[in-house]
């Protein structure tokens, strides 16, 4: 706005002057031709000098965020090892469930007539614990009503595949040893596999 | 100012001249159209409703308000968590026992329950606003964006029922996590016993196990622990609360720019 409160427009209402005045009235002042602000960037380097400005502050955010991610996979687990002793073989009776290690490393450990195996506690259909029944001779998971035979085989519930074994091994001196971290799944065949039983 | 009327003037008519009143409020008494529109526009919380509406825009059965009450319940669940986070400590040591506590031994014992009751009306509310919005066509066109934003906020609505529900640490808890993480176990490739999981493998070296998958990430362990609990109390009261109301404020500014409620376009 001018003093009077009107836009001087008076670029386009007099042809003669030519030099572009601003809606408050103030001339442009147009730098000289070649001074050092035009020369040191043109278009095609500010172009240039942008692109690489953003590439590298999109390489450090990436960075960060990748950084991020890793933070959230810890080095040490404050959780019992996957690999754990678990006694003599005679310390377990034929044809029981033991319960002994289900707590603290998820695993029973059943002996039969002629071996012995660490069966999973994780029920297969979606990860729940279950329970042995004695008395019923078989697992019944509690949360879906799942069903496994004493060697980990299901035949009831929503159970798709049997529970998981575990690789069993005996250490220098005598005693069992699970490895988690290694398992065996029926429905591969891999229960064949003479590391997934001890033979007693 | 101070002249012989200051004697009939009201007292609230005196506070109102005051210039601390002035600096606080400085609309005045809105007396015309164009001052009931400046109170508006001139108030933080209150420029965030429309200056004016029109008369449909707040009937009930068509809108049934559940928008608006989605945000109220949120409001309220924000307040009754703040209150709750005084007294509840996210190990497994104490987790258990401080709801119990929180229940029997803390004054307004109520306080919990209105947090759980609130937080299931919030995703009833929120689902019955969704169902609403499909049912008007008020997801159409100028509105598909928002009706996008919505539905990451349903989503998020869902995760922040999802780690609220192993805070109190009890066996429905623990084994209804146990059961909904297994299912980050199933992302594919990021996930152990998803698709394409042996995809990312050097060799015989595989990148995805479950010390390092897609569950992992979100379990903080190989089972539902410490660390999950206080990866879910983490998300629950800080991270998801923070990108909810960055999407929230996005949804209700697209709400006005998208020609208000339920107006037809």
């Amino acid at each position: 706005m001018g003093e009077n409160g009107q836009p001087q427009n008076t670029a386009q209402t007099d042809p003669v002057v030519s030099k572009p005045v601003t809606r408050a009235g103030m001339e442009i002042a147009s730098p000289p031709e070649g001074s050092a602000d035009t020369a040191a960037v043109d278009r095609r380097s500010f172009i240039k000098w942008l692109a690489v400005g953003w590439s590298a502050f999109a390489a450090v955010a990436a960075g960060y965020g990748a950084l991020v991610m890793r933070f959230f996979f810890p080095n040490v687990l404050f959780e019992p090892k996957q690999s754990f002793r678990a006694g003599f073989p005679e310390e377990y009776e034929m044809d029981k469930v033991s319960e002994r290690f289900k707590g603290k490393h998820g695993v029973w450990i059943i002996r039969d007539s002629e071996k012995i195996y660490a069966l999973s506690t994780v029920c297969t259909h979606l990860g729940c614990t279950p329970n042995w029944l004695e008395n019923d001779n078989k697992f019944k998971c509690p949360c879906h009503g799942s069903g496994f035979y004493k060697t980990g085989i299901n035949f009831e519930g929503p159970a798709p595949r049997p529970l998981e074994r575990f690789k069993v091994s005996l250490d220098d001196g005598g005693q069992i040893v699970v490895d988690k971290s290694k398992k065996f799944q029926q429905e591969k065949g891999e229960w064949s596999d003479p590391e997934s039983y001890l033979v007693v | 100012m101070a002249d012989q009327t200051d004697e009939t003037k009201g007292i609230l008519k005196r506070i109102s001249e005051t210039p601390v009143w002035e600096s606080v409020f400085r609309t005045g008494i809105p007396r015309n159209r164009r001052q009931r529109m400046m109170v508006i526009l001139n108030n933080v919380f209150l420029h965030l409703h429309p200056v004016r509406l029109p008369k449909h825009g707040i009937k009930l059965k068509y809108t049934w308000c559940m928008g608006g009450l989605s945000f109220f319940i949120f409001l309220a669940l924000t307040v009754t968590g703040i209150l709750l986070m005084f007294y509840y400590r996210p190990t497994v040591e104490y987790a258990y026992g401080d709801i119990i506590d929180l229940k029997e031994q803390v004054p307004l014992g109520i306080m919990r329950e209105i947090h759980r009751w609130g937080a299931h009306l919030m995703v009833i509310a929120v689902w019955l606003h969704m169902f609403r919005v499909f049912m008007t066509g008020a997801y159409k066109s100028p509105r598909e964006f928002n009706w996008m934003v919505g539905v990451v906020l349903l989503v998020l609505t869902m995760l922040l029922s999802f780690t609220g529900y192993l805070l109190p640490w009890d066996q429905l808890a623990i084994w209804a996590i146990t059961v909904g993480s297994n299912m980050a176990g199933a992302t594919p490739l990021v996930g152990t016993s998803g698709p394409g999981s042996s995809l990312l493998a050097i060799g015989d070296v595989n990148f995805v196990t479950p010390s390092s998958d897609a569950r992992f990430a979100l379990i903080g362990g190989r089972f539902i622990g410490e660390a999950a609990l206080l990866r879910f109390y983490v998300l629950h009261c800080i991270g998801l609360p923070f990108v909810i109301m960055i999407f929230m404020i996005v949804h209700f500014w697209r709400v006005r720019k998208d020609g208000g409620i339920s107006s037809p376009l």
